[in-house]
């Protein structure tokens, strides 16, 4: 249809979003291209006196994103607890490992949330704990990103025999028990560190990046200005990293969300088992000894609960903020 | 059962106001009659149809009333709506092959439709059947799945679907856009057989292609930038244009058996206004040839000729002049005026025909 | 100038991808330079796919094609970069053409780098709006714009504007107004007649023949991938042979004659509704179904009919219209030799000087 006068933003979503149906089946059910079939634009006669804004698309996702309380809320929540861990570590009031006080003291005045078994303050350790949850998930959700983003595009665009190589190997990762394998190499590990777990995660977590990766490459390199770039003589990696990726960028930015999330609670998982580094604190560890030193029996709850409670809140507020990130991006999601 | 609209206006609410899709159209329709509504994109023909039917998301009702058999059914309500549709107004919506429920086979979700509409399945599936093979489809499509359908034959399903209940208004919005020249005419024919067969009383074919509806309306309303340009009857329109944008419009449609070396056809230049701040006076001023002053103000749409409704300020006048010039003549003399000129259909005696398929459809004045 | 020697491609398709489509058949037919061919097909005749395996962007199952001698699937990408200096595509929706993220002049900085490396920015700037100009857009309107600010018909201008900051010599034009008003239709079709007195080759498809009369030197008919008539287009629109293009002329609806009656309409209704009107023309017609969707009644079989049987196929019906043949004759072997074998192009029969019809009615 000829985009001849300005017409309305239902018209042109349906006209021009249609062909993405099926990009939003792929995957993850988000429409993958940020803004496509958005309101018109900044280039009609002037003289419109629009209301608020010039039209211009990037205009119109942060007016949506301001109110979605769904991102809102959760990134707040979020940004809260990065500005916690990363500050945190500096206003806490003692060493966290450090024996500062009488053990499984309750919460007091000098020791916010008490002490744990060992007389360690529960608050301080809390920050430290925060601190490198977060940096594990962080190391996790980029390895994954990475490596997930570079076979999914290479085995979505070429097709063949790459992506029938690229998904044999992809399943063979999926198949393989991260847990089993984590018990394993630990066994021949002296220590384990943050950087360790966090490579782990991302390893073993790639995989579905991957898929995700690879369906959305598949419909996105049918269009016709994948064509045309192929007609103007250009190489793969450049239409690829030039004409497909930035049209899913709402979408990797929606996984690399995700990824993050998940690998936070890989993580506390992980600690919580027992397996996690071996020489710092984290969220997961702190539950770890808790079990470990009968906190539940002692009726030491500060030592457990608060950071459980932490983990929940950091993965929550992520997932939250997600889901209204989708709404934002996918205007049929919105509910105006 | 007849159709009247008065004033309807529906708008589309955006984030820079409000785009007036459809401004104070008004017209009639008689029982048994196909109606073309004819229109580029961007001129409102879609909105308009589907408004009588399903005010969807952002659309909203700012203004005027239509009347079904003198009763006014009450587009702005989707729940009191919901009473009408699919018995009373049905629609066979734009992309109607994509509309099919591609997980459920045909007859399943048929029932589920009927179900959500207070009819049982059991009490239509013979007249089910028979339609179905009307159109041309084997009994088993019932039993697939859309995906196991052509185009073409979705179309027809759809088609099947959306008359059942043999509703009064039907409004086929794009039905033969996406296919292929023969279903194409396969399916023209089965609307007006539908129509002949009275499974719908009245029908409103929403198309940008005119030789369609030369075909198989009984008369052509021709919409622009919002507002209804011309209605007349189908032969009317396509001889005997009278407003200047459906004569344009006219002589950019190739026929077949026409190459450039023989004929040239021209194009419109310029681009329909914007919809969300319309020009004042007549909205296709800026793109007609035959523009002059009073087209600042907005021409009325009126009968100027017996059934032939034109919005436009040089039609009007035309007609008044054919008028004067006919009164000056004695009545019963039949023969053509004089002084007439080249440009006036001589509808009176109708004798001219070819002249004025001549002038109507193929000259293009001014260019 | 293009030569396409008996091109054919076989699809997998399916709901597991067992199944075999032949999608084009031994299409063979030539374009000189400064001509415009039309190759007309309804909706899967294949005439996408051969404009694609022209572009070389999807490879052909046999057969060649050959620009100016030289087979296109031998080339290096090297000779793929030259290649597409001189052969150049237009689709069929505009705006998809336009990746949305960036603005439309993009287009033109593609071409620009891999083409025009050295060309500095006045020099480019100059070019660029020198070809604006000969596609009739004004500079100032389009450029720096992004793809949703223009329309349809600019964006389609603007693209052919790009093909001829190229030195193109053949336009590969699929369906490029189909998505236009009928008031912008005009216009990119007029720019193609220009082109063409230019020098312009170009494959123009369509599945409207009136556009494909209106523009082209000759015109190539396809149905089911294979080629059905082709020849001078005054010949082929004047004087059509073969029943499908004649049903086709038939069922273009036209501006001041009526649909004839009889012809295909009458297909439609069928004499066992009661109370239908039992149209002489359904007299002796098989019962139109059976138990599956495509009967085969209605169908000649591309290979081992009897010209007894094909008479009554001469007039399509609607089925037949829509469905392909092999969907019956289910190919034995799944091998691509195997399901062109089983589904032949039917053999070309000169019936005029420049003017080659199927034989049989096939």
């Amino acid at each position: 249809m000829s985009l001849g006068s300005e017409e309305e933003v239902a018209q042109q979503v349906a006209v021009s979003t249609a062909p993405q149906e099926s990009v939003a089946e792929a995957g993850h059910g988000t429409a993958p291209v940020l803004g496509a079939g958005a309101a018109p634009v900044a280039g009609a006669p002037s003289g419109l006196g629009a209301p608020l804004f010039t039209g211009n698309r990037r205009w119109e996702f942060l007016y949506f994103a301001l109110r979605n309380k769904k991102l809102v809320s959760g990134l707040a929540v979020e940004l809260v607890f990065i500005v916690l861990a990363i500050f945190g570590p500096l206003i806490a009031p003692y060493d966290p490992n450090k024996l500062v006080g009488p053990p499984m003291h309750a919460p007091s005045g000098h020791y916010l949330l008490g002490t744990n078994y060992f007389g360690q303050d529960v608050f301080s350790q809390l920050f430290y704990g925060l601190r490198d949850s977060y940096l594990v998930g962080f190391l996790g959700a980029l390895f994954a990103a990475v490596v997930g983003m570079a076979i999914g595009f290479a085995a979505g665009y070429r097709g063949g025999v790459l992506d029938e190589v690229l998904q044999v190997f992809t399943n063979i990762i999926v198949m393989i028990p991260s847990l089993v394998l984590l018990i394993v190499i630990s066994a021949y590990l002296k220590s384990r560190g943050v950087f360790f777990e966090g490579v782990f995660i991302g390893v073993t977590t790639w995989p579905w990046v991957a898929r995700a990766v690879r369906a959305q490459t598949f419909t996105l390199r049918e269009r016709d200005f994948v064509d045309l770039a192929k007609l103007s003589g250009r190489r793969a990696t450049s239409i690829i990293v030039k004409d497909i990726a930035p049209n899913m960028a709402s979408y990797l930015f929606l996984v690399v969300i995700l990824l993050f999330g998940s690998s936070i609670l890989l993580a506390a998982n992980f600690d919580f088992l027992g397996l996690g580094p071996t020489n710092s604190i984290s969220l997961g560890t702190m539950m770890n000894q808790s079990m470990l030193w009968s906190a539940l029996q002692l009726h030491v709850w500060w030592w457990f609960i608060p950071p459980g409670v932490v983990i929940t809140l950091i993965v929550a507020a992520l997932l939250v903020a997600n889901v209204g990130l989708d709404e934002v991006f996918n205007p049929r999601l919105r509910e105006t | 059962m007849t159709l009247d609209v008065e004033a309807l206006s529906v708008a589309y609410r955006t984030l820079r106001g409000d785009v007036r899709a459809v401004d104070g159209v008004s017209f009639s329709i008689a029982d048994g009659e196909i109606m073309g509504l004819a229109g580029e994109s961007g001129s409102g023909k879609s909105t308009l149809g589907n408004s009588l039917v399903y005010l969807e998301g952002r659309m909203k009702h700012t203004g005027g009333t239509v009347r079904l058999d003198g009763k006014e059914l009450p587009i702005w309500d989707q729940r009191a709506m919901n009473a009408y549709r699919l018995r009373e107004v049905s629609v066979i919506p734009q992309y109607a092959m994509s509309a099919l429920n591609p997980t459920r086979k045909i007859g399943r979700m048929t029932a589920d439709l009927l179900k959500s509409r207070g009819v049982g399945y059991d009490s239509v599936v013979e007249e089910f059947k028979r339609r179905i093979d009307l159109v041309g489809l084997p009994q088993n499509v019932l039993g697939m799945y859309p995906f196991e359908l052509s185009g073409g034959m979705r179309q027809r399903v759809t088609m099947v679907i959306s008359t059942l209940l043999n509703p009064s208004l039907l409004i086929a919005d794009e039905v033969t856009s996406a296919l292929d020249v023969s279903t194409q005419r396969a399916v023209g024919e089965m609307l007006m057989e539908f129509r002949d067969r009275r499974f719908v009383k009245t029908m409103i074919v929403i198309t940008h292609d005119l030789s369609i509806l030369a075909q198989i309306a009984d008369t052509i309303t021709v919409m622009y930038a919002g507002k209804l340009a011309e209605k007349a009857p189908a032969s009317t329109v396509v001889d005997q244009p009278l407003h200047p944008y459906t004569q344009l419009l006219l002589a950019s449609l190739p026929e077949v058996g026409l190459r450039y070396d023989q004929a040239a056809l021209v194009g419109i230049p310029g681009r329909p206004p914007s919809l969300l701040r319309p020009p004042a006076g007549c909205r296709f001023r800026a793109r007609c040839p035959f523009a002059f002053d009073k087209c600042a103000e907005e021409p009325p749409f009126v009968e100027l000729k017996p059934g032939h409704q034109v919005a436009c300020w040089k039609a009007a006048e035309d007609a008044a002049q054919e008028k004067a010039a006919r009164q000056a003549v004695p009545a019963g003399r039949g023969g053509e005026p004089a002084g007439a000129g080249a440009e006036r259909a001589p509808a009176a005696d109708g004798h001219g025909d070819e002249q004025a398929a001549a002038v109507g459809a193929r000259a293009v004045p001014g260019q | 100038m293009l030569e396409v020697d008996k091109i054919s491609k076989v699809y997998k398709t399916g709901t597991f991808g067992g199944e075999l489509k032949p999608a084009l058949r031994e299409v063979s037919f030539g374009i000189d330079k400064g001509e415009v061919v039309s190759l007309i097909g309804q909706s899967g005749s294949g005439k996408s796919t051969l404009g694609k395996i022209i572009l070389r962007l999807v490879g052909a199952s046999s057969g060649t094609v050959r620009f100016e001698g030289a087979d296109i699937s031998k080339l290096d990408k090297a000779g793929l970069r030259e290649y597409y200096r001189h052969v150049q595509g237009v689709f069929q929706d505009p705006f998809s053409s336009y990746n949305p993220l960036y603005k439309a002049d993009r287009v033109f900085e593609m071409v620009r780098s891999v083409y025009f490396p050295h060309v500095r920015g006045p020099e480019w700037h100059a070019k660029v709006e020198a070809a604006l100009e000969s596609v009739s857009l004004n500079p100032a309107d389009v450029l720096n714009k992004f793809p949703h600010q223009l329309s349809g018909g600019q964006q389609q201008r603007l693209l052919i504007a790009r093909a001829l900051l190229l030195d193109v010599r053949l336009l590969v034009a699929d369906e490029i107004i189909s998505m236009l008003d009928a008031s912008t239709r005009v216009d990119v079709l007029n720019l193609l007649v220009e082109l063409k007195r230019r020098g312009l080759g170009v494959l123009f498809i369509t599945h409207d023949l009136s556009l494909g009369n209106y523009i082209s030197d000759r015109s190539v008919i396809l149905r089911y991938g294979a080629v059905v008539e082709m020849g001078e287009t005054p010949k082929v629109f004047g004087n059509p042979q073969h029943p499908y293009t004649k049903s086709l002329l038939a069922a273009v609806p036209q501006l001041h004659k009526k649909w004839e009656p009889g012809e295909l309409g009458a297909a439609v209704v069928p004499a066992s509704y009661p109370g239908g009107n039992g149209n002489a023309a359904d007299h002796g017609e098989p019962k139109r179904y059976s138990k599956s969707s495509l009967n085969p009644l209605r169908h000649p079989a591309p290979h081992g009919e009897t010209p007894a049987a094909t008479a009554s196929a001469s007039r399509p019906s609607l089925m037949e219209l829509e469905g392909a043949p092999w969907q019956r004759a289910r190919p034995r072997g799944r091998r691509t030799e195997a399901v062109l074998a089983a589904n032949p192009a039917p053999p070309l029969v000169e019936v005029e000087d420049g003017h080659f019809v199927a034989a049989n009615g096939q």
